[in-house]
């Protein structure tokens, strides 16, 4: 078996990065992800990577998109205000049909908000964020070997279906350390006819655009597009179940807010409440038949969210409001204690029918 | 089953990160599941630093300690601030040369280390956190103090290897501490 | 019987969109003759501005990409960096360079980044429809600009090269233009040595065109061009500001 090492989060994506084969980085500063860039400044140069500090979050995203259309296993990573500088180049990646490998370590917002954890941009990790029509595999670990598992899926699927997959995580899951085992990281590899080599005089140029001026273009291209969307859709979905056997209440819960969810349910198993816990691993696509399923069975959900409630109202979607859905959070870099989440629970209990 | 929720707490520059990778290492070392999560501020110096670890026999559920089981304070603003959050039956080290204030609390054990006093006499100065650690390994015996130097093994880098020697005369001082 | 003239290889059939008059096509075709002339057709990777020559890629023949508006330089740099062995240039306008582009500009100058720049300076906005750019001349009028100009209320110009000249960084920055046939020929001279010396790995090259927009500055073509040589020449004199090999090579004697 592979040795435990300790790590922080952001380590271990950076590790498991560059056992996915990722050999480019483009990156800016920003709390609370820099170890990030920290770990790739050192190890790029010494394994024949590169890592280049942008201008800016706006000139690394592009970067990125060049080396991705260069064909070649690369990613980013920044926090809430980066991202959103970066959604731009997010889009052009998206209308391209690129793959991307983009990380999000979030903290509080809106504006320059906070730097403590949050759950706040969830809604622009799953909604698009950029302007038009796209979606981005959304990813949410809930622990430092998931930041790493994680990793490398994200680089698989971005390749498979060429477009940007996404970790969401937060402060604390990419600050925090515990031990991860690195085991044989299976790296899937794709043709990438599509990329910028250079003609070599041997076929037609290639081109990467995003830039269709005749409107039923556009719309062939989108409808394409999706298409291949519905196929990750059907293939694609992670979750984890948590004593959901004979649950009467699902909390639903991702990342950081599932681990305080988890200590709560176990609390409130230990008191004789029939409690569960579904957490989606990936945010997009969103784990709806399950909890469709789940709906079925209990009265109530709750969902512990770090934001104002944003997944809240996909729940709501993918039950289709069968059921009660009542929402449990904090918001600003504070995180809901285990009591306020059995508080919630025992609430839920009491409600539904 | 067994679950230990630590909290170290003190000023930035004290140490204390260093302190909780310590534990959280030592943990690993004893094959126990572990969590350790700092506290993250703008500041890079002086300020409040505090740290959770966590070591149990099962996977860590929230790695966000609210009440700890032990309790290492290291200023007096941490100690007034986490005193009351501790577990009835938990224990509370006071750095006691930094800190005069007693604990009222008579439902914990409460241990005071002249810390940083005992690490200057060692000839550390910068050492008071591991000598702290010293003194909790000793009241933990799930945390033997067998393997110690391992542990500190793996949080020096090998260019400053001479630190091992120093942070081991620092633990023993800690838990030779009557 | 011989052919004495020709469309450059590195041109596709594709028919240009550009207004007529437009001076694009003088350029696009100096870029695609130094293509020619060095062999890199095959190795060649050009990313196409937002602006006037956003369709730059259906005209070359090599490999394209389409950047965001400003940010050529920062995608070139994401492909040269995985494609050291490939020849990466950039293709943009004066709005896209200097204005919304100019700190991707300024930071690949600076890094010395190992690509070649071509820069069209005809100091307007024209795929929007003529409104002021950073380039555009005190007095000016243009659509957003109907008054002129008024450096007290908007700033003065941006001279790029000269800017850019102050910086370690770069290895070659130009201006040349293409308002007769004398100037046409010293700008595919320097256009050339450009990607010359991205094949000699010497660094960042950026040559700026001067050049017109009879469209948008509501002149006849030719009219514009004698705007080019008595307006536009004298606030944006034509020279090398920077060539750091041959400043080297003096250097030595």
């Amino acid at each position: 078996m592979a040795e435990r090492v300790l790590m922080k989060g952001n380590e271990a994506i950076a590790e498991a990065a560059i056992r996915a084969g990722c050999r480019h980085y483009f990156g800016y500063p920003i709390t609370p992800q820099t170890e990030i860039a920290a770990y790739m400044a050192k190890k790029m140069p010494k394994i024949g990577g590169v890592f280049l500090q942008a201008e800016s979050e706006i000139a690394s995203i592009n970067m990125v998109y060049g080396a991705a259309a260069a064909g070649m296993r690369v990613m980013t990573s920044s926090s809430s205000p980066g991202i959103s500088l970066k959604s731009e180049g997010l889009s052009y990646i998206a209308g391209s049909d690129v793959p991307a490998f983009v990380v999000n370590v979030q903290r509080g917002g809106p504006g320059l908000g906070g730097i403590q954890p949050s759950q706040s941009d969830y809604f622009q990790a799953t909604k698009g964020g950029g302007h038009g029509d796209y979606r981005m595999i959304v990813l949410a670990p809930a622990s430092v070997q998931e930041m790493a598992s994680l990793t490398v899926k994200g680089f698989n699927l971005a390749d498979k279906y060429l477009m940007t997959a996404m970790i969401l995580a937060d402060g604390t899951i990419g600050q925090m350390m515990e031990p991860i085992t690195f085991e044989d990281v299976e790296v899937e590899s794709y043709d990438k006819p599509w990329a910028l080599t250079g003609t070599k005089l041997r076929r037609k140029h290639n081109i990467v655009n995003s830039l269709y001026l005749k409107p039923d273009e556009l719309e062939r291209k989108n409808f394409e597009r999706y298409e291949r969307y519905r196929t990750v859709e059907e293939n694609e979905v992670m979750y984890e179940e948590y004593m959901m056997e004979d649950a009467e209440v699902c909390v639903v819960a991702f990342g950081i807010a599932s681990r305080v969810a988890k200590n709560a349910v176990a609390q409130a198993r230990s008191e004789g409440v029939r409690v569960g816990l579904i957490r989606p691993i990936t945010l997009w696509p969103f784990p709806s038949k399950v909890l469709r399923q789940a709906a079925e069975k209990v009265k109530s959900f709750v969902c512990v969210e770090l934001n104002m409630g944003q997944m809240i109202e996909d729940v709501r979607l993918a039950i289709e409001c069968t059921r009660p859905v009542s929402l449990c959070n904090r918001t600003g870099g504070m995180i809901p204690s285990p009591d306020q989440v059995l508080a919630s629970i025992r609430e839920a209990q009491k409600g539904g029918n | 089953m067994k679950t230990t929720q630590i909290l170290i707490a003190g000023f930035g520059g004290q140490g204390i990160l260093f302190a909780g990778k310590f534990l959280a290492y030592k943990g690993l070392l004893e094959d126990l599941q572990v969590s350790w999560l700092p506290s993250y501020g703008p500041e890079m110096r002086g300020g409040t630093a505090n740290c959770n670890v966590i070591l149990s026999d099962d996977p860590v559920g929230s790695p966000i300690i609210t009440d700890p089981d032990v309790l290492i304070v290291m200023n007096l603003p941490s100690l007034q601030k986490y005193v009351d959050s501790v577990v009835p039956g938990g224990q509370i080290y006071v750095d006691s040369t930094l800190i005069s204030e007693k604990v009222a609390r008579t439902d914990v054990e409460v241990y005071y280390i002249p810390a940083t006093q005992m690490a200057n006499d060692a000839g550390v100065p910068t050492l008071a956190n591991m000598v702290m650690m010293g003194h909790v390994l000793k009241n933990n015996p799930e945390l033997t103090f067998d393997g110690t130097e391992a542990t500190v093994a793996k949080l020096v880098p090998p260019s400053k290897a001479q630190l091992v020697e120093l942070n081991m005369k620092a633990l023993q001082a800690g838990r030779d501490y009557q | 019987m011989a052919i004495v003239f020709q469309k450059p290889k590195s041109l596709s059939d594709a028919v240009l969109h550009y207004c007529p008059g437009c001076p694009h096509g003088i350029i696009h075709r100096l870029v695609a003759e130094a293509i020619d002339n060095l062999g890199i057709e095959g190795e060649a990777i050009g990313v196409a501005p937002v602006g006037c020559a956003v369709m730059a890629y259906d005209y070359f023949n090599c490999d394209m990409i389409e950047a965001a508006h400003g940010r050529a330089p920062a995608t070139a740099t994401g492909i040269k960096r995985c494609r050291p062995d490939n020849i990466v240039f950039t293709y943009q306008g004066d709005g896209d360079l200097a204005s919304i582009g100019m700190a991707e500009t300024v930071h690949a100058a600076a890094r010395n980044e190992n690509i070649t720049v071509i820069f069209v300076n005809n100091a307007i906005y024209g795929m929007t429809g003529g409104q002021m750019a950073p380039t555009s001349l005190p007095g000016q009028v243009t659509q957003t600009s109907p008054y002129g100009r008024d450096v007290n209320h908007c700033g003065w110009p941006i001279k790029v090269c000269e800017m850019l000249a102050t910086l370690e960084g770069p290895e070659y920055v130009a201006r040349v233009a293409v308002n007769n046939v004398k100037n046409v020929k010293a700008a595919g001279k320097a256009i050339r040595k450009a990607f010359q010396n991205q094949i000699d790995r010497k660094g960042f090259s950026l040559i700026e065109v001067v050049s017109a927009c009879p469209t948008n500055w509501g002149m006849t073509p030719q009219k514009a061009l004698e705007w080019v040589e008595s307006d536009m020449l004298p606030y944006y004199p034509l020279g090398v500001y920077k060539d750091r090999s041959a400043e080297k090579e003096a250097d030595a004697k």
